[in-house]
């Protein structure tokens, strides 16, 4: 059931996506999306739809999780593309049924509207697909230390955040466990009515809840006698390193954006 | 009713046609009788597992077939309707403690039969019942599961998979993680079990000394392919072979072995610390005859 999942999982591969910076990645990701916004025509979709797909090329990671990637959303997305073709008026009319009226700018909307969903999800995929999460977490704190001036707790914020990253896994195979046991023992799981179901939930939710705080308890404590005091004074094991690649990849990106000014309207 | 448990060329992958695709289960042919005591071992990652989710249908086959009584299993079975086979075939879960969830350990142990339509009441003899054969005391009933020491929860939990009144009982590592007594009893109480109902057991364990004390019939297993199986004394006479697998040798056959090295003559390897004494105090009386 949750194997299904492809968003949010990492895939090991040795590409140039892959022995980039993770701080590059991930700030180059959110760059992305927020540059595709300001795509408006045909060609700026088109030139950003290419650099996109050099990008998934270059990580050498199978187009399939992609497509695979865009399917859990596939709903949401045919369901903002029709609430846009439908109810955005201005144009050639080609067509009218009461409130709902397809016309010349609805259909272009869509179909833009489309091509963003795509382009996100396939730039987050990638980002996902390629960065192993403990890098993404390094990435993450690094990128928010200069919020240490403001008293934000870095420290404590990425601790959670990788801790909480490593045990995704270990949960999730517990889930499993747990389901398997409880359905030996006669429970069905999403069959019935909704309070059925809500109610099968219970005897899986409170050993999850029960085993979360052992395991807590437990880490906090191997972490103490480990001489664990607090984010003062430690050193890092893992050291992010800035490379030539990265500066081009940022330099890739200056042109991207010059590229897509010159394009729009 | 007779519940055999027969796989026929069963393959198993998980995740099949994904990139995670991973296949454990390589055209396995084997089978459970009815009655009968049998183990199954082999290394982590040899698909015993695997096997045991066959055995409720929480899993079914990629190719071929598990018969489990008179319910044949495919790959195209419909998940609806499995509820009778697995009041039929209770499984006890590596480390079945973390299970438990409701208020009261009795709760706990009528939510088994109570699902599978056992009155109220009924369920409320039978946790009383099994509270006492898993070897805790009444007043248990009334407590909070969480309150409970570990090996207390772990009999708390079997007992919450006896009181199905299982006809197959699948054990997967009962014992792991107890105590030396805890341990002995709980094994003698899953034989005397067996015995008293005529069930089946299977047992799933890294332990050969267990092996040898109780199962009747032994599967090795590699890589989700049958490698040996017959019963332990067939299995086991084999040392050299099961070391150079790294599964493990019973204590007594180990001991043996030695002796014989040592110059002593065995018919056939003993097994069990009683099987060994005997043939020791039977070697020296006829070595006092001389």
């Amino acid at each position: 059931m949750m194997n299904k999942l492809i968003f949010g999982r990492y895939i090991p591969g040795d590409s140039i996506i892959h022995r980039l910076d993770p701080r590059t990645k991930l700030l180059m990701s959110f760059y992305f999306i927020g540059i595709i916004f300001l795509a408006n025509n045909w060609q700026s979709y088109l030139f950003l739809a290419v650099f996109t797909f050099i990008a998934i090329l270059l990580s050498k990671i199978n187009l399939g999780f992609f497509l695979r990637g865009v399917r859990p959303l596939l709903w949401l997305i045919i369901f903002t593309v029709a609430l846009q073709m439908f109810f955005t008026s201005g144009g050639e009319v080609y067509w009218q049924w009461g409130i709902f009226r397809l016309t010349e700018f609805g259909v272009i909307n869509g179909i833009f509207i489309f091509c963003r969903f795509v382009l996100i999800i396939f730039i987050s995929t990638l980002l996902t697909l390629s960065t192993p999460p403990l890098a993404l977490s390094d990435a993450i704190e690094a990128i928010l230390r200069p919020l240490k001036v403001i008293k934000f707790p870095v420290h404590e914020i990425s601790l959670m955040l990788s801790i909480a990253l490593r045990f995704v896994p270990t949960l999730m195979d517990e889930t499993e466990k747990i389901m398997n046991a409880q359905r030996a023992r006669g429970v069905d799981f999403g069959e019935g009515s909704i309070v059925q179901k809500m109610k099968a939930i219970v005897p899986l939710l409170i050993p999850l809840f029960v085993s979360s705080f052992n395991r807590a308890e437990d880490l906090a404590t191997a972490m103490e006698a480990r001489g664990y005091q607090g984010g003062d004074g430690r050193t890092k094991y893992r050291i992010l390193h800035w490379q030539v690649k990265d500066t081009l990849t940022v330099i890739v990106f200056v042109f991207v954006t010059i590229g897509l000014v010159w394009l729009k309207n | 009713m007779v519940m055999d448990i027969r796989f026929e060329q069963v393959d198993f992958t998980y995740q099949p046609n994904s990139p995670f695709e991973q296949r454990v289960l390589f055209d396995l042919d084997f089978q459970i009788k009815d009655g009968s005591y049998h183990a199954l071992v082999g290394h982590t990652g040899s698909g015993k597992s695997t096997i045991l989710q066959h055995l409720n249908a929480l899993l079914k086959p990629t190719k071929g077939t598990v018969t489990i009584g008179d319910r044949v299993i495919t790959p195209t079975t419909n998940n609806k309707n499995l509820k009778p086979l697995r009041k039929k075939v209770g499984i006890v879960f590596q480390f079945p403690e973390s299970q438990l969830f409701e208020e009261t350990v009795a709760k706990d142990i009528m939510f088994g039969p109570k699902n599978f339509g056992v009155s109220e009441e009924d369920a409320a003899k039978l946790a009383e019942e099994y509270i006492e054969l898993v070897g805790l005391p009444l007043e248990t009933l009334k407590k909070s599961p969480f309150d409970l020491s570990g090996g207390q929860m772990r009999r708390v939990a079997i007992a919450g998979v006896l009181a199905m009144e299982p006809e197959v009982l699948v054990l997967d590592e009962p014992t792991a993680g107890l105590d030396p007594q805890g341990r002995r009893e709980m094994m003698a109480m899953f034989a005397h079990l067996q015995k008293e109902k005529q069930l089946t057991i299977v047992l799933v364990t890294h332990l050969m000394d267990d092996v040898a004390d109780f199962a009747d019939y032994v599967t090795v297993l590699e890589k989700g392919r049958v490698v040996k199986q017959g019963t332990p004394n067939d299995v086991f006479q084999d040392v050299a072979w099961l070391e150079e697998k790294q599964l493990g040798v019973p204590t007594a056959a180990a001991f043996a072995k030695r002796l014989q090295e040592k110059g002593w003559t065995f018919n056939e390897l003993p097994l069990t610390a009683e099987a060994l004494a005997k043939v020791i105090l039977t070697k020296e009386g006829l070595a006092h005859d001389e």
